[in-house]
């Protein structure tokens, strides 16, 4: 029998090891799995992990597949901290991207380099009002946040689906659903590297997301604001009696990751695309999710889980070509990683202990009695 | 509009809700006991490919059902062992059940895709079926009348039995459940299990009756409305299914509004159903007022530890 004991200290190494024993079982059920379907496990978990990389230029397109995944994982876990579920972040990248293309399409002739920053400012804006939405009906009428920014995200995609269909499409496109392109001020240039020149598609919203996490860090561990948001998550109680705002909270960290996944809209268009399609994330909203989680909360670490996410993001779509395996498995090992992560969480502050059949009960009835004591306590004090 | 077509119509609104009622009866059993399992869609997913799958292979549509119920069993018993086993936090295990769910189906639909099934046939009921309107009811399949059957089964068990009673009381506190000797962990692992199962049984209505196709992600949020519509429906099994009926109309009005040509862009009239989400949680949360019937344990996990 199974039993789980609470650890009194918790050991450094298991903080470091869990990530990475999840990464590992991780690849392993996903040798399982291919070899159950009838894929070669060994040939596939080469393509999906170690073929990305097999070229230098591929660490700048693994670069560019982790930006958007860092940015927007910082902003979630702003909210995952403060207990407030935003699960809505690929819409409110929809609606960042439509803030920033609709700037761009405005100026078609703009040459100034305020250009870019415009764009961006209007692209947080517009996610961080798309982010109020959930959090402004949670604090006044209590309506799940999590299933509210999850239908904005399926109105977000028939709003920017409308969009570049019917009044910002490009009359020039031969009917297709695209936009004007952006004039070149609009673009995000490819980074050169000195001393290495071009690194594959490797691009200026990189650092821009290096910086977004290392700012997330600074202001979560280090500032007033962010052990307040540590509070509300931990100790929503003690908070209310430390005068902090829960509602403040909430919508500020609403706000924030909605803000956030706008940036990341605005640079996957500017950066890789150019214009407006109908779509624009491959679930980058989603899959942010898993990197928050790998990175246990903490916006330093999302650097490093977002690249490990993209290789598996960047893996997907080579083991598709050359295996012909779908898209969909890198959902798989996602859906896997979480899975893996979550319970490492609790090994991380149980141990598990065998027992023998007697001892169980004998727990269950120590337990039982503790809870008749709490119970009685309850209700006479 | 005329009699006849008017009762199309209401039939196409009922064929509509199925899938949302089986789901959400399920979450709702699920609920109760006080595990919130947001992998709906990922279980709807697993049943509609494993119907489909099953319908396809042998055949039999009937077959199909069974194949749903126990695909969406078969998943939800993971996120069961992570969320009574271990104590996993109960949104994330969810997020990661649909993700997995959403994942796993494609993979095994992917040789799936492109094929077409025969669907479960209309069991019509002589005599009562002509009746205008209510004829309608009458004019479903096999798996429609069934949801009826565990919708009805669904309330009698927990409002009237003693295993319901048990089931609610472990929902609104499990410390007070445990401490009068019930079995906490063993109650919510049936309830998850039943919600899996009718979750992969709405999933395997989408292919066995709406359209005799697979297509990846086909549930297209309906796992998520149904979780809305046990909120909405105040943790009641029929109000669930009046809540069903409801989104059904709205989805065949988006329907019926883009073969009319509507002077609403389509993609406006495909938003209805889930910005009608949004305005009944507002409407249902305001004032506090879903926290009637809310289980109080809801989302709060239960360990028992030396």
């Amino acid at each position: 029998m199974i039993i789980l004991q609470k650890r009194k200290d918790i050991p450094t190494y298991l903080t470091i090891a869990v990530p990475i024993i999840a990464i590992l079982i991780t690849v392993l059920a996903g040798g399982i799995i291919f070899a159950l379907l009838g894929y070669p496990p060994l040939a596939a978990l080469y393509e999906f992990f170690i073929a990305p990389l097999s070229r230098p230029d591929q660490v700048g397109n693994l670069l560019v597949k982790a930006c958007p995944l860092i940015i927007i994982s910082t902003g979630l876990i702003f909210c995952y901290r403060a207990n407030v579920w935003n699960i809505g972040a690929e819409g409110q990248l929809i609606l960042g991207a439509m803030g920033a293309g609709w700037v761009a399409l405005s100026f078609p002739e703009a040459e100034s380099p305020f250009m870019i920053v415009a764009m961006a400012v209007m692209a947080m804006l517009a996610g961080a009002l798309w982010g109020a939405i959930p959090g402004l009906l949670k604090i006044r009428f209590k309506a799940s946040e999590i299933l509210v920014s999850l239908m904005l995200t399926y109105i977000a995609i028939f709003l920017v689906d409308w969009t570049v269909r019917s009044p910002w499409r490009d009359p020039l496109a031969f009917g297709f659903p695209l936009t004007k392109a952006y004039p070149d001020a609009g673009l995000i240039p490819v980074m050169s590297l000195p001393g290495i020149g071009r690194l594959g598609q490797l691009h200026w919203g990189v650092p821009v997301a290096f910086l977004v996490a290392i700012c997330g860090w600074f202001y979560l561990t280090r500032s007033l604001g962010g052990y307040q948001i540590k509070l509300m998550g931990d100790a929503p109680r003690a908070g209310r009696f430390a005068g902090f705002n829960q509602g403040r909270v909430t919508m500020f960290v609403m706000m924030v990751s909605g803000g956030l996944a706008g940036l990341a809209g605005m640079i996957e268009v500017s950066a890789n695309i150019g214009m407006l399609q109908p779509q624009i994330s491959f679930g980058y909203g989603f899959t942010a999710i898993i990197v928050a989680f790998l990175a246990r909360l903490n916006p330093l670490a999302a650097i490093a889980a977002g690249l490990v996410v993209a290789l598996a993001e960047l893996g997907g779509d080579t083991a598709q070509i050359s295996m012909r395996i779908p898209k969909v498995v890198t959902g798989i090992f996602n859906g896997i990683l979480l899975f893996m992560l979550l319970a490492g969480e609790t090994l991380t502050h149980y141990r598990i202990v065998w027992v023998g059949v007697t001892e169980k009960a004998n727990i269950e009835k120590a337990s039982i009695e503790k809870a008749n004591i709490k119970k009685d306590g309850a209700s006479h004090g | 509009m005329g009699l006849v077509m008017a009762d199309e119509l209401l039939l196409a609104i009922l064929l509509t809700s199925v899938p949302l009622i089986l789901a959400a009866t399920g979450e709702l059993v699920a609920e109760k006991s006080g595990v919130l399992n947001l992998g709906v869609e990922g279980m709807m997913l697993m049943g509609a490919v494993a119907a489909f799958g099953v319908a396809s292979l042998t055949g039999s549509p009937y077959l199909g059902i069974l194949g749903g119920g126990l695909a969406g069993l078969l998943i939800s018993l993971i996120f069961a062992v992570f969320v009574l086993g271990l104590a996993t936090n109960q949104v994330a295990t969810g997020l990661a059940l649909t993700i997995f769910g959403t994942g796993l189906s494609g993979l095994i639909g992917a040789p799936l895709v492109g094929q077409s099934i025969d669907g479960l046939p209309s069991l019509i009921i002589p005599w009562i079926s002509d009746i205008p309107m209510i004829g309608a009811f009458f004019r479903l399949d096999f798996l429609a009348y069934l949801a009826v059957v565990l919708v009805g089964l669904t309330a009698y068990v927990l409002n009237h039995t003693q295993f319901g009673l048990v089931l609610r009381a472990v929902g609104i506190n499990h410390d007070s459940a445990h401490a009068l000797g019930y079995p906490v962990l063993r109650v919510r692992f049936m309830a998850v299990l039943f919600g899996g199962f009718m979750a992969g049984l709405g999933g395997g209505y989408l292919p066995l009756v709406l359209t005799p196709h697979w297509a990846e992600g086909m549930t297209s949020g309906r796992g998520w409305i149904a979780l809305a519509l046990v909120v909405f429906a105040s943790w009641r099994p029929w109000r669930v299914t009046a809540g069903a009926i409801l989104f059904g109309g709205i989805t065949i009005m988006q329907l019926v509004g883009q073969a009319r040509g509507w002077a609403v862009p389509s993609q406006f009239l495909s938003m209805l159903p889930y910005f009608a989400t949004i305005v009944v949680l507002v409407l249902i949360s305001r004032g506090g007022r879903a926290q009637f019937g809310a289980p109080a344990h809801l989302g709060k996990n239960f360990l028992i530890t030396r």
